[in-house]
């Protein structure tokens, strides 16, 4: 009896170790819209998680990568497809819009206005906050193949990798909060 | 703690985080514990509402004391302990 008792505590002691080593004290976000106050609510969530000192692991896709353009800078050798979309799509963060209430970028001037009066950081701002407490960006390589965008027009971030849905999976799984905006 | 108490206590360092907005106090506290050893005492000025609930729960999880606040004209001063 007390023999199948310490195994099965021998047992538990093994899955809870298990279970402790599975989990980080991490943040894993995926960031696919590329509105404004989308990318501007999963920033503050990340440099808030960083201050909690929560290892954070962005993936941008799809359109949340133009706000990660870099408008004085250029990509090369691009066919003609992918410069127009380079063309149509906002050229980084500046140029990024509200997901409601736009009215032909006359919403998103006057929500920049009020966001200054409240001292809220603006988009660039939580950028450079987020590189400097340590926050990675990871960017979806087949969505920037997909949009033409080219590594060498993003913007100079300390932390930023081009990579594939499988590193967003091994961050996701080993993280205590995942997150989709 | 008492605000008589908290009034006589002397902090290691002051944050002045007044005139930002979340996240900016949490990120200024962040790095304000990063000056100080364990068991020293820090100070936030904030004049962010939500600060007041924010950095309580912030000092939970990251296992500092928080004694408490005392309230200012336009701002609030929040103390706590470092873990």
């Amino acid at each position: 009896m007390s023999i199948e008792l310490e195994k099965q505590i021998q047992d538990l002691q093994k899955q809870v170790s298990r279970l402790e080593a599975g989990t980080k004290d991490q943040l894993s976000m995926v960031v696919f819209s590329g509105d404004l106050d989308k990318i501007l609510a999963a920033l503050i969530i990340a440099t808030g998680a960083a201050a909690y000192d929560m290892k954070v692991k962005l993936f941008f896709t799809f359109w949340a990568i133009s706000s990660l353009r870099d408008p004085k800078k250029n990509g090369k050798g691009k066919n003609m497809i992918e410069r127009m979309f380079g063309i149509m799509l906002p050229r980084g963060s500046k140029k990024v819009k509200l997901s409601k209430m736009n009215m032909a970028g006359m919403g998103t001037a006057m929500i920049k206005g009020i966001m200054k009066k409240h001292k809220v950081a603006s988009l660039e701002d939580l950028f450079v906050i987020a590189g400097e407490n340590g926050v990675e960006i990871n960017i979806c390589e087949m969505s920037m193949n997909l949009m033409g965008f080219k590594k060498e027009e993003m913007i100079d971030y300390p932390q930023m990798t081009i990579c594939g849905v499988a590193t967003f999976l091994s961050d996701a799984a080993e993280s205590k909060i995942q997150l989709f905006i | 703690m008492t605000t008589d108490e908290l009034k006589n206590l002397k902090a290691k360092t002051i944050v002045d985080a007044r005139g930002t907005a979340c996240p900016g106090p949490l990120l200024a506290a962040k790095k304000g514990i990063g000056d100080i050893e364990s068991g020293e005492i820090m100070e936030i000025y904030s004049s962010d509402e939500g600060t007041k609930n924010d950095i309580p729960k912030w000092c939970q999880k990251m296992t500092h004391e928080f004694l408490g606040i005392i309230e200012e004209d336009s701002y609030s001063r929040l103390f706590l302990k470092k873990a």
